[in-house]
Formats: C-alpha cells, sequence, structure tokens
C-alpha cells in the first residue's frame, strides 16, 4: 500500500516539523549527543572513574597531548587527575541526560493527572490543586529546588525529587486549562452521553485532547531540568562526586581556572550547551507545529 | 482593591507560617551541627556547655516555638560559624546582591530594547536574524559556565576586568556601593553583564515580538499618512505602546534575579547574599540557611503583592478585586 500515507496526521506532523533546516540540524545534534550518552562504556577512549587507568603524570595535559605510555591522544585535555575529558563528558552527558529526561517524565505524569483531576472535578480538589501550584509558580525554580537540597543533602534521588517538584505545576496548570476547554466540548458529552465511566472518558477522550501543549512544555522543560541540574551540581548542591554530570566537571575546572587552565571547564561546558540548545530548537519547532498560536513566545 | 489586599495578606501570612515550618524541620534533618562547632578534642562537659548554649538539647517544638517567638521580634537566632545575629549578616550583605540585581535589570533595558527594535524592525535581515540567533542561545547558556568564560576571557587572557570580589566601595547613607568608584565599576561589570543574560534575551524577544505587532497597528498607519518622520514614529508611537508588557515583565524577573545572583555570585565572589547561603549550606550553619530563607520568601512576597497591584494601576483592565 502506498496510498494516502502522505495524508495522515503523522505523516503531515513530520512533513511540517522537517521543513526547518534549523529543526533537522537540532534534531540530529540532538540524536547523536544522546546516543553517545547511551554508548558512553563503548565509545570512550579511557573509563573516566576506574583509578587504575588514570596516569597522574598525565595530569592536566592540554588538548591534543599524547598519554604518557603513548596509546592515548587526549583530545580534549585531561584533568588534575590525569582523567581524559572527553570520556569524563561522555559519561557525564549520560548522567545529565538521564536526570533531565527521568525528572521531566516523572514531572509530567504527576502534573498530567493532577491538572486533569482538577480541571474534570472542579470544586475543592480544583481550587486546593490550583492554589499550591499557583504559590509555588511565583518562586523562581533555582530557589525551590536550592530550599530542597538545601534541606535534604546532595544525591540522584534528592536532586530527581527537587526537579520534580521544580516543574509539576507547569503541567498542572496547563493540563487544567486543557481540560476546562475540552470539557466543553460535544464530543465529551457524546461520551458522558454513551455512559462511559469517568475513567474511561479521561483516559481516552480527554487525555488525547489534552496533550500538545503539555509535550511542548515538556520538551523545553527537558533542557531546563538539565541546565538546572548542572547549575545545582555546580553550587555543590546537586549530584554527589561520585556520580559527576556535566556541572560537577565544570565545577571541578574551575580552580585551575584562573592559572589558564581553560580545557577542564571549557568541554563540559560546551557539551551541556549544544545539548541544551538542540533539545530548545526542537521544542521551539514542536511549538511552531503544534500549537500555533503560541508562536513568538 | 482593599479586599484584595486583606486577603493576600492573610495567604502570605500563611504561606511564611508553612514556610517557616517546612524550611526549620527541614533545617534539622541535614547534619549535625555539633560535629562542626565543637573541635574533636573538646570534653564531654565542654561539649554539653556548647549544645547547651546554642538550645540544641531542647525538644524540637520548643526549638520552633522559641524561633518563631525571637522571629517575630526580629530574632532568626545567631550564626554557628560567625557568632554575630543571623539577620544581621544578612542584612548585611544585602546591598551587594540588591546593587547587582538592580545593574543587571538595567544592563538588559538598555541593551535588550535597543536590540529587539532593531531586530522588529527588520526581520528579514541579517543583523534582525543575527540577532535573534544570539537571543535564543541566551536562554539556553548555563549562566554560570558563561560567568566562568568571562573570567577567563576577560580576566585571565586578557587582564581588563578583576575576576572577584566588589573592588572598593563608598558609602552613601550607611550602604556601601561599588558604581561609584572606578575600580567598584570595574569589579561590576562582568557579574551584571553574566547575570542579565538571560533578560537581555527576554527584552530582545519581547521588544521584538512587539514591535512587529505594533508595526501592523493603525495608529502608525496614521502616524505614517500625517508625514511623521520614521524615527519619531517608533522612538515615541512605538516604544510607548510595547514599554508596558516590557516592564511588567522585567519587574516579574526581578525576583528571579535576586534568586539567580547565587549563581553569579559564587563564581564571581561577589560578597552578597547568594554567596552568604552556599558558604553557609556548606558549613551547615543553621540560623543563617533559616534567615536567608525566611527573608529571601518574605521579599518574594512582598515582590508579587507590589507587581500585582502595579500592574492593575497600569492597566486598568485587570481587576484585583475579581481576582481569587
Amino acid at each position: 500500500m502506498t496510498v494516502a500515507t502522505s495524508d495522515t496526521p503523522l505523516a503531515r506532523f513530520l512533513h511540517a516539523y522537517f521543513s526547518s533546516r534549523i529543526a533537522v540540524i537540532a534534531t540530529l545534534v540532538l540524536l547523536l549527543l544522546t546516543l553517545a550518552a547511551i554508548c558512553a562504556p563503548l565509545i570512550a577512549p579511557q573509563n573516566p572513574y576506574d583509578l587504575t587507568k588514570l596516569d597522574i603524570m598525565d595530569s592536566r595535559l592540554e588538548p591534543g597531548k599524547v598519554s604518557s605510555d603513548g596509546k592515548l591522544v587526549y583530545l580534549m585535555g585531561t584533568d588534575e587527575q590525569g582523567r581524559d575529558m572527553l570520556s569524563a563528558i561522555l559519561y557525564g552527558l549520560r548522567i545529565s541526560i538521564a536526570v533531565g529526561f527521568a525528572s521531566t517524565a516523572a514531572a509530567l505524569a504527576i502534573g498530567l493527572a493532577l491538572g486533569m483531576v482538577a480541571g474534570y472535578a472542579g470544586g475543592r480538589i480544583e481550587s486546593l490543586i490550583m492554589r499550591v501550584a499557583d504559590i509555588q509558580l511565583s518562586f523562581p525554580p533555582i530557589l525551590i529546588a536550592l530550599v530542597l537540597l538545601a534541606l535534604s543533602g546532595p544525591g540522584v534521588g534528592k536532586i530527581i525529587i527537587a526537579l520534580i517538584a521544580v516543574q509539576w505545576a507547569y503541567y498542572a496548570r496547563t493540563a487544567r486549562s486543557a481540560a476546562l476547554v475540552e470539557r466543553g466540548k460535544e464530543y465529551m458529552e457524546a461520551a458522558a452521553g454513551l455512559g462511559l465511566s469517568p475513567l474511561r472518558i479521561v483516559l481516552r477522550h480527554l487525555l488525547p485532547n489534552c496533550l500538545p501543549p503539555l509535550i511542548v512544555i515538556a520538551a523545553l522543560q527537558v533542557a531546563s531540568a538539565i541546565s538546572l541540574e548542572a547549575t545545582l551540581s555546580f553550587l555543590g548542591l546537586g549530584l554527589p562526586v561520585t556520580e559527576p554530570s556535566l556541572g560537577l566537571l565544570i565545577s571541578n575546572g574551575f580552580q585551575y581556572l584562573l592559572s589558564g587552565t581553560y580545557w577542564i571547564s571549557f568541554y563540559p561546558g560546551l557539551a551541556l550547551l549544544l545539548t541544551v540548545a538542540a533539545i530548545n530548537l526542537v521544542a521551539d519547532q514542536l511549538r511552531d507545529v503544534l500549537n500555533p498560536r503560541l508562536q513568538g513566545i | 482593591m482593599i479586599t484584595f489586599l486583606i486577603r493576600r495578606l492573610l495567604q502570605s501570612i500563611l504561606v511564611l507560617l508553612v514556610m517557616s515550618l517546612l524550611v526549620f524541620l527541614g533545617v534539622y534533618a541535614i547534619g549535625n551541627p555539633v560535629d562542626i562547632l565543637i573541635s574533636p578534642d573538646a570534653n564531654q562537659a565542654e561539649r554539653a556547655r556548647i549544645i547547651a548554649a546554642f538550645g540544641l538539647d531542647q525538644p524540637l517544638w520548643q526549638q520552633y516555638l522559641l524561633f518563631l517567638r525571637n522571629a517575630a521580634a526580629g530574632n532568626l537566632g545567631r550564626s554557628f560559624a560567625f557568632a554575630t545575629p543571623a539577620l544581621g549578616l544578612i542584612l548585611e550583605r544585602f546591598p551587594a546582591t540588591m546593587e547587582l540585581a538592580v545593574s543587571a535589570m538595567l544592563l538588559s533595558v538598555l541593551l535588550g530594547i535597543p536590540l529587539g527594535l532593531f531586530a522588529g524592525l527588520r526581520p528579514k535581515g541579517l543583523a534582525g536574524k543575527t540577532i535573534m540567533t544570539a537571543s535564543i542561545l541566551g536562554f539556553s547558556l548555563p549562566t554560570f559556565w558563561v560567568g566562568l568564560m568571562l573570567i577567563m576571557v576577560f580576566a585571565v587572557k586578557l587582564g581588563w576586568l578583576p575576576s572577584s570580589g566588589r573592588g572598593a566601595t563608598v558609602n552613601v547613607l550607611g550602604v556601601p556601593l561599588s558604581f561609584l568608584t572606578r575600580d567598584g565599576l570595574e569589579h561590576l561589570l562582568l557579574p551584571a553583564f553574566n547575570l542579565a543574560l538571560f533578560n537581555i534575551a527576554l527584552v530582545i524577544r519581547l521588544t521584538r515580538a512587539g514591535t512587529q505587532e505594533a508595526l501592523q497597528q493603525e495608529y502608525v498607519r496614521f502616524a505614517r499618512a500625517k508625514g511623521l518622520r520614521n524615527g519619531r514614529i517608533i522612538g515615541v508611537h512605538v516604544l510607548k505602546n510595547i514599554l508596558i508588557p516590557i516592564v511588567t515583565v522585567i519587574a516579574l524577573q526581578f525576583g528571579s534575579l535576586i534568586a539567580f545572583a547565587i549563581v553569579t555570585e559564587t563564581v564571581f565572589a561577589w560578597p552578597g547574599m547568594g554567596k552568604l547561603i552556599i558558604d553557609s549550606i556548606r558549613v551547615l550553619d543553621r540560623p543563617v540557611i533559616v534567615a536567608y530563607l525566611m527573608l529571601i520568601v518574605t521579599l518574594f512576597i512582598v515582590i508579587n503583592l507590589v507587581v500585582d497591584v502595579l500592574y492593575s494601576l497600569l492597566d486598568p483592565r485587570v481587576r484585583l478585586a475579581e481576582a481569587k
């Protein structure tokens, strides 16, 4: 069957999405980075956290120098322990991307559920959930994460919880307003008239129609979650030293920066910038395609 | 209006109380300050004396009640590390943070509005497109990393500007300010620009969108038909109309600037509240952490209230009393 494939909603979406050259490049970059992060143990020149592989003689070598045993070229230099920065960045990218996606997915699920319940149920439940969301949204995300992490201490689980706490309100608010709009439409009335159970109505009829704006926000939030995690780890509040994300690598290079050793901080930051920018551009294009009303914000 | 204010005030007090409880309980979950305060070779009697002196031997709820009573009187405890009142310690650093945030806000307006206007007037031109791409970059750049790179380029490689501290300050009405001396201004430039980066990008995008929208309006066409100079149409008519939303957003961003100053201050060793809180978290200086969090929550409640009231004054269509 070769007929009419160009007219399915998915095909139309893909056509619109890939009509922008920047979006194509950003998507490719993002795919490459994600692939590199997933395959880090396979493609990294060195296991950066196996201390037996590190040679202290190679401490703080400039990019392009050859290791003292002559086996390895340090493309991005080494840090103070003689660790290959390229390998450290690949491993760091893995942690940063994993934390960003995991926290966004969890926050999306929680926010979506709460927002739809609020929009569908209305009444007291709605005003309680929305009041909490409003109050939370009146504080900047970094401050909320800072409070939570100052209280709980660093750790992978803790930073994911902090990032969820920061994000859920955005989804709850958007899901509620989408649910409110959809609730008044005829197909919802028809579904209720058919005698379907509320759970089925919410999951099969309400949810799919509320998703597009949420996908856009989630895409943008992955970028800000990765950025926020890096910032918190840089401040020493995020991930512990045993889970070195990009932010922690940059922080390690900070103390050597003033003596002119720039590469320990520079390259991890570049990787972070590339990741965040690629995700932002993908999210921008998603927004333009899925929700033309939001353009220009 | 008055009903609105009263309701908001009551809500604010509730938020403050909940926050104080959360912060107080939470701060007790992190580490034991006794280990940091008392040298390991102190004997038992000395340990007990110091624990009693800081009130750490009492039950938690009593410590909380005592904390609330003292907080109402403006006493948020004494810093473990500095042995001075925590609130005083923070207020001492408050002007530095405010100076940084205000400078960043000015920079974002002074750079963002002209660039955004330019991009809005010539959206198809190379310069306009470059400005827009740069503004997308401004959203994606990790602030702390840009700070490091600014230090790298301007302090280490070029040696033009200092990398840390506040430089020479001048006291104005007892408040030390950096921007009045050349040395202080040099110290201020990099951190302020770093902190402003995100907002510059934001203002560029808002101004561009506003300009493009305004150019389609009847009044611009009328002004052109009247034969007004282009400069006057843009400088007076367009600018006046796009300014209100920009000013509102910038005012709303002021709180985030103060929050984000934590990062900038840490990078540039700027002696403000943000650096103090990070240092205090590292050494588990509980009273300072609690005092900072309480102060910043209060600050945000005030900022949000002021913005809401200002908004209703600027735009009569917004009715506060009707807001829930």
